[in-house]
């Protein structure tokens, strides 16, 4: 208090310097612009029409998706005519692209049975331009608001109440390729089911409802948002339960177990099996010779 | 088998004596039974035998002995640290956890395991460094068995059989044989008592769908989500959807709220029963014979139950409309009549026919027309 009111008293002795208008008014204009640059950007943002972002979004997908997915995301067959290059757009909404840019997987690094996650190439910007550019390709589920899938609003009851509904929901319907805990797992021809245990709410609820990839998907006719809204709060209590059990190696079941068991339990039966068998330690003196 | 033929020290005296009269007398070429004559080359003996160091340094021997009694003294210490944790950590509503484990399964784990080994490197410690340090040859033997005792064990045998008369009282013999053999059948009628027989099954038990060849659905009944129990709307699926299904009586209740199937009639009704359901391009599908109008408008309906040994599958993948069993591959190719693309399955999932009812809801048109489920006897 007194350091304050001792600067205070040195400020108050400038107030009348030669330079103090020239501080006061270089104050003011910080201040104004400062102020400026924190609300005009949102005004400037909600006044981008629509057809502007789609047009941003054509040029980007130009530019970045258009070799697989053709120019007007119309998809390309390969040579052989038998399969897709990159399959049509029309219809899978922004909720798709905003699952498949915003995880990384698109735009693709190189064919394959899988697109793996990788950090994302796009800004979140760029990507609600591209998914606003698709949307406009044809009808197709949005990207989804948070209220859609948070529990927040909900009493601790309701809450409970949705965890366990999620749980049941997901050891029905998820735990066939992602595994009981959503660890992820195998599929056929060298694809596999992603781990869910740091998959961001919004883009469970995104791959629900887009079906990426070879998952069928679990549309709002199939799956309605409550209970997906359920099987992510389930999912992110999984993330928050500790292991009581001890270390679950991955909950992967047998194979991971098997190889422990074999690796480090019967590798460590066989190291003590040598210590126990091996030749001691011999001395060359004669017993009462020591010193 | 005698001790003195089993082993043969090569020491002159024997090792009654306490571990400080080991020492061997002259080792070298005193050792065997085995006249030198008889060998080409003269047997050489053992080395003289070398002592541990614990034998001869005192120093060491203080210092073995006392890593021995560490070990035991941590083991000691890890019990009472089992016992704190057992009494510290709580489990249940209320679970206290360490490192994002439960701390009382990992700790309780933990500390009795160590406790155990270190009682475990404690003795072999103690064996190895500490206790007696007798070298024991053993001389090989024939595995066969000396013509007497092969000769007594023969006669023996035979003394018995005469004195028993069991050649010349075949009425004893034969009463014992059968006697023996009907001791199977309580067995045989034991197990033949743990279940029906498939094809009495519809007479024996009154539950819907009971036996190996029917399933609860009939015409009409609502396929309705598994866990929620909500009727599928057709229009409402999506191509590319999955819907895991469970026939809607598994959900009736009657008027006081109670669910008709139950308990263990409803695992038994589930087990076959469980759908389920997929919406793909119409026209990928191709229809099996007499199959044309099974679809809804491109939903199809499959049993969940797979064919080989009956494991539960919903692992779908959209693409290639392939579903596949996790537990041996088995693959079925949805589009095609559920026909095995791949693995041990032998069959194609049944189909169960689809139809939609007035407020647009997905129903059967009647039960499988096949049991569903694995293969057996009866079925050929």
């Amino acid at each position: 208090m007194r350091l304050l009111n001792r600067s205070a008293g040195r400020l108050s002795r400038h107030r009348r310097g030669p330079l103090a208008g020239v501080v006061l008014l270089l104050l003011g204009l910080v201040l104004t612009g400062s102020l400026y640059a924190a609300f005009a950007p949102a005004q400037a943002t909600s006044a981008e029409s629509d057809i502007e972002q789609v047009e941003k979004g054509r040029e980007l997908f130009l530019v970045g998706c258009a070799f697989c997915h053709g120019q007007n995301g119309e998809g390309i067959l390969t040579q052989r005519g038998d399969t897709q290059l990159g399959p049509p757009l029309a219809g899978v909404g922004a909720a798709a692209v905003d699952f498949q840019v915003g995880t990384g997987r698109m735009p693709m690094a190189q064919p394959g049975q899988q697109a793996p996650d990788k950090a994302p190439v796009y800004s979140q910007d760029e990507i609600d331009a591209l998914g606003a550019f698709v949307a406009s390709l044809g009808p197709g589920p949005a990207v989804p608001d948070e209220e859609e899938y948070s529990i927040e609003g909900l009493s601790a009851d309701e809450r409970e109440e949705a965890i366990v509904r999620g749980g049941q929901i997901f050891l029905t319907n998820c735990t066939a390729c992602h595994n009981f805990n959503g660890g992820g797992g195998a599929m056929p021809r060298g694809g596999y089911a992603p781990s869910l245990h740091d998959t961001d709410p919004k883009y469970i609820y995104e791959a629900l409802l887009t079906g990426p990839q070879q998952m069928p998907n679990f549309s709002n006719g199939n799956l309605p948002p409550e209970e997906k809204r359920d099987v992510i709060a389930y999912l992110e209590s999984l993330r928050e339960t500790p292991e009581y059990g001890g270390f679950g190696l991955g909950g992967l079941g047998p194979v991971s177990e098997g190889l422990f068991a074999w690796l480090v339990g019967i590798g460590g039966l066989v190291g003590f099996a040598v210590w126990i068998a091996a030749h001691s330690t011999r001395s060359t003196k004669k017993k009462g010779q020591a010193a | 088998m005698t001790d003195a033929r089993d082993h043969e020290s090569h020491e002159n005296d024997p090792h009654a004596g306490g571990s400080s009269e080991n020492l061997p007398d002259s080792p070298a070429g005193s050792a065997g039974a085995v006249p030198e004559s008889a060998e080409p080359i003269a047997d050489p003996g053992l080395p003289a035998h070398e002592w541990r160091p614990t034998d001869v340094d005192e120093r060491q021997e203080k210092r073995a002995e006392r890593q021995v009694a560490g070990m035991f003294g941590l083991s000691a210490i890890c019990v009472l640290l089992f016992l704190i944790s057992y009494f510290t950590f709580d489990i249940g509503d209320n679970h206290s956890t360490f490192a994002g484990f439960g701390a009382s399964t990992v700790t309780l784990g933990t500390t009795f395991g160590l406790a155990l080994l270190f009682i475990g490197i404690g003795i072999i410690q103690w064996a190895r460094k500490l206790m007696g340090d007798h070298e024991i040859s053993e001389m090989r033997h024939p595995a066969r068995s000396s013509d007497e005792d092969r000769e007594a064990t023969l006669a023996a045998l035979n003394a018995g059989l005469e004195e028993s008369g069991i050649g010349r009282r075949p009425l004893v013999r034969n009463s014992l044989l059968g006697a023996v053999g009907l001791l199977g059948l309580p067995a045989v009628v034991l197990l033949r008592d743990l279940g029906p027989l498939p094809g009495d099954v519809y007479d024996d038990e009154d539950y819907p769908g009971a036996g190996l060849e029917r399933t609860v659905w009939t015409k009409g009944m609502r396929v309705v989500r598994d866990v929620v129990g909500t009727p599928i709307r057709a229009a409402d699926l999506e191509i590319g959807d999955l819907v895991n299904a469970v026939p809607e009586a598994f959900y009736e209740v009657d008027e006081e709220g109670e669910h008709l199937i139950e308990g263990i009639e409803l695992q038994i009704a589930k087990s076959k029963a469980a759908v389920i359901v997929v919406r793909m391009e119409p026209d990928e599908i191709i229809p099996g014979e007499g199959r044309d109008n099974w679809a809804v408008d491109g939903v199809l309906c499959y049993s969940k139950i797979c064919t080989h040994v009956g494991c539960p599958i919903s692992l779908y993948e959209r693409t290639t409309h392939h579903v596949l069993c996790p537990c041996h591959q088995s693959t079925f190719d949805l589009a095609d009549s559920a026909r095995v693309v791949f693995g041990p399955a032998a069959r194609a999932l049944p189909q169960l026919p689809l139809a939609v009812d007035d407020e647009g809801y997905l129903v059967a048109q009647s039960d499988f027309t096949e049991p569903v489920g694995p293969s057996y006897w009866e079925r050929g």
